[in-house]
């Protein structure tokens, strides 16, 4: 089952916490703010973001099942 | 007839025909000249026109009609919602006027499309809602055409008016969506879709003003009438805001597929071509004059139709002065929730500026490029990824001129008579929330 | 019949048990309170890891109901006084000490409400979330009252000092997280900001 990482930017505070515990997928900008790999999540990994998901104290990240629908703008 | 000249013989669809006179629709006349408004006494039936129609949204992302109407349709259905639907004519791109212009001269095709776009999705609430600082007064004329449907109780649905604050980001569903919900006008984070869960909860469609006057065409004379004009992949006409070098807004009604060369007249190699409004993207004058107004040609030159803004930039003008203070207006503009669009933007129109006034240090070039690429696809909206495509138009189609101004030099030196900018950047900044409500 | 002659016995071992794991209690949960205002506000421990004030949080939380099992079950079987097994989580159904044993009881439900409604965070929907888990601001101060009246022991001595303090690091964490909030930049007004400092640094 194909599982992605998504970051809500509204309530991400570039708090950090996900890169620390999701290196493999989450790299910080020169802000502060996360650059999440939007590729589906490599298997063996599932706990580590589940772990990541869990420290956002804005819980700002989230894992979508499917495809994340387009951004409409 | 060549087919050139038929194709212009359909034509004005939208806007009043010279036969008309040119003059504002009123009810009788609008009857008149379309016929009476056919509703189909059942649900979803016209969705299948408006695919075979190929009909797409005339906003500017030109997105399939009948498949929002379709997603709306299934949502509601799924999860036993009365959906809504909104008439989005914000209108929020400065450059662009044919959005007011449509609702000025024939505001009753508007508001035949938003009732039949009701009835297809089954809704009981429609909304029109407009911009609060364009010139005419838009609202009063479509109070009045309003209460002439209802005295003809022509409309199903009652329609309410609604205005939206003079922000660039006020035309994003989402945010359109947000104020009328009674919040800011700035976006939200999706999921959910608003054709999924939007206005009070409820399955929502926000088309553009001009995508519902066709949809209300098509609903009269059929999918084989509307693709009549235009290409095989991007069918009908189109509203189209053209500047030339007088600055002044032409607003005209040509089909997709329309050369570039018959939509402006002559324009020289260098000449800088903005495409698609603020974000959008600059081309050569050598370009623009291979390509035609449909998304499958501009995308050779790495542009996109957009809301159908095509503005030549006059002789006496530099371009990276003229997008220096675009995108500082854009980066005021930013509804600040986003870090990397909080981050980014200003500094993009800081060091734009730096580039555009002449004399800038070497990095800055490439600074500007990275931070185009941190900030693309990393908020809630598009708005830091058009941002960063005319940012990144601008360096490419005006390099020469960028390394002019490295040397301290200008090809369009400031002679002290322009110094009102050519491309036209509202006044009010946002600087309160309640700017933004 | 009460056993006090023999000196400490079972029940007795049992009774101050429970006792003693209200004391670790009242220090658990104020911790994770004062935890908890830190990660309303992005805070960080100097010295840990980012993820700790979050991953501190919510395993304090979890180690504190063990803990409420504990004291519950030690204080129920010990037979000194008679407590039901009921009165744990339905108020005022304990003969002994009804009332402030009752407190315990609310507190203890806000409090398993507010651990529950996290664990199945993913399935519910925010607002859902938040709203209970604002109850703790109720529950803490609630635990607080059952701990100094249900027994003597925080009301003289080193214990009360340390209830003290207890009640004043928490009063303290919130004025300092309604001040903090006070402080941030209105939404509208962060994009000025971003240029001002901008123009300043240009202007050095």
């Amino acid at each position: 089952m194909a599982e992605k990482l998504l970051v809500n930017p509204i309530d991400c505070e570039g708090h950090g916490a996900c890169a620390e515990l999701l290196p493999e997928l989450i790299t910080m900008d020169e802000w502060g703010y996360p650059i999440v790999d939007p590729r589906p999540i490599p298997p063996g990994l599932e706990r580590h973001v589940r772990a990541a998901v869990s420290a956002c104290p804005t819980q700002a990240q989230r894992l979508l099942r499917e495809t994340p629908p387009h951004r409409k703008g | 007839m060549t087919v050139t000249e038929q194709t212009m013989t359909e034509l004005p669809r939208l806007l009043p025909s010279e036969r008309d006179g040119k003059q504002v629709q009123d009810l009788r006349a609008h009857l008149a000249r379309h016929g009476r408004l056919p509703y189909r006494e059942r649900q979803g039936t016209l969705i299948h026109d408006i695919e075979a129609a190929g009909l797409t949204g005339r906003g500017g992302a030109a997105f399939p009609v009948h498949q929002k109407l379709a997603a709306v349709y299934e949502a509601a259905d799924r999860r036993r919602r009365t959906p809504v639907v909104i008439a989005n004519g914000a209108e929020s791109e400065p450059a662009s006027d044919k959005d007011a212009t449509l609702l000025w001269l024939a505001p009753h095709l508007v508001l035949d499309g938003l009732q039949l776009a009701a009835e297809a999705v089954g809704a009981d609430t429609a909304i029109l809602c407009t911009h609060i600082d364009r010139g005419n007064d838009v609202g009063r004329r479509l109070r009045n055409a309003v209460a002439e449907r209802e005295a003809a109780t022509l409309d199903r649905v009652p329609v309410q008016l609604a205005e939206a604050p003079p922000r660039f980001l006020s035309g994003q569903e989402t945010a359109l969506i947000n104020h009328l919900a009674g919040g800011p006008s700035i976006p939200t984070f999706i999921p959910p879709r608003p054709t999924e869960r939007g206005h009070a909860g409820n399955p929502t469609l926000v088309q553009n003003a001009e995508t519902l006057a066709h949809l209300a065409l098509i609903a009269r004379r059929g999918p084989r009438w509307f693709r009549a004009v235009g290409t095989r992949d991007e069918p009908g006409s189109m509203l189209a805001t053209i500047r030339r070098a007088d600055g002044q807004p032409r607003i005209t009604e040509v089909p997709l597929g329309m050369p570039l060369r018959d939509l402006l007249g002559e324009v020289r190699p260098d000449q800088g071509v903005l495409l698609g409004g603020y974000h959008g993207t600059w081309i050569s004058g050598q370009q623009a004059a291979t390509l035609t107004l449909d998304n499958a040609s501009l995308a050779k030159a790495g542009a996109r139709v957009g809301a159908g803004i095509v503005i030549t930039l006059p002789a006496d003008r530099c371009g990276l002065v003229e997008t220096a203070n675009v995108v500082r207006y854009l980066a005021l503009e930013s509804a600040g929730q986003c870090g990397p669009c909080l981050n980014g933007l200003p500094r993009i129109a800081a060091a734009f500026a730096q580039i555009a006034s002449g004399r800038y240090h070497p990095r800055t070039r490439a600074d500007v490029e990275r931070w185009c690429g941190l900030v693309t696809g990393r908020g809630a909206c598009h708005h830091p990824d058009g941002t960063a495509r005319l940012v990144r138009s601008a360096l490419v189609t005006f390099a020469a001129e960028a390394d002019r101004h490295a040397r301290g030099r200008c090809t369009e030196a400031n002679t002290g008579a322009n110094t009102k900018p050519f491309l036209p950047i509202p006044k009010t900044a946002a600087r309160t929330e309640d700017d933004w409500t | 019949m009460l056993e006090i002659v023999s000196g400490i016995n079972s029940s007795t071992w049992m009774w101050y048990a429970s006792r003693s794991t209200g004391v670790v209690l009242l220090v658990l949960l104020t911790l994770v309170m004062l935890l908890g205002l830190l990660v309303t506000r992005q805070g960080r421990l100097p010295g840990l890891p980012k993820f700790a004030v979050t991953g501190l949080h919510r395993n304090l939380s979890l180690l504190a109901v063990a803990f409420v099992l504990v004291h519950v079950l030690t204080a129920v079987f010990d037979g000194y006084v008679r407590i039901p097994l009921t009165a744990a989580v339905i108020p005022l159904t304990s003969p002994y000490e009804r009332l402030w044993l009752g407190l315990g009881a609310v507190a203890f439900d806000l409090m398993l409400a507010a651990i529950v409604t996290s664990l199945l965070r993913r399935h519910l929907s925010r607002r859902l979330w938040r709203g209970v888990h604002l109850l703790v601001y109720v529950s803490w101060p609630i635990a607080w009252v059952h701990s100094v009246f249900s027994s003597k022991d925080l009301r003289h001595g080193p214990l009360l000092v340390l209830a003290i303090a207890c009640a004043l690091a928490v009063v303290a964490g919130v004025i300092w997280r309604l001040a903090s909030a006070a402080r941030d930049v209105p939404r509208a007004e962060r994009v000025s900001l971003v240029f001002g400092a901008l123009h300043r640094t240009a202007a050095k």
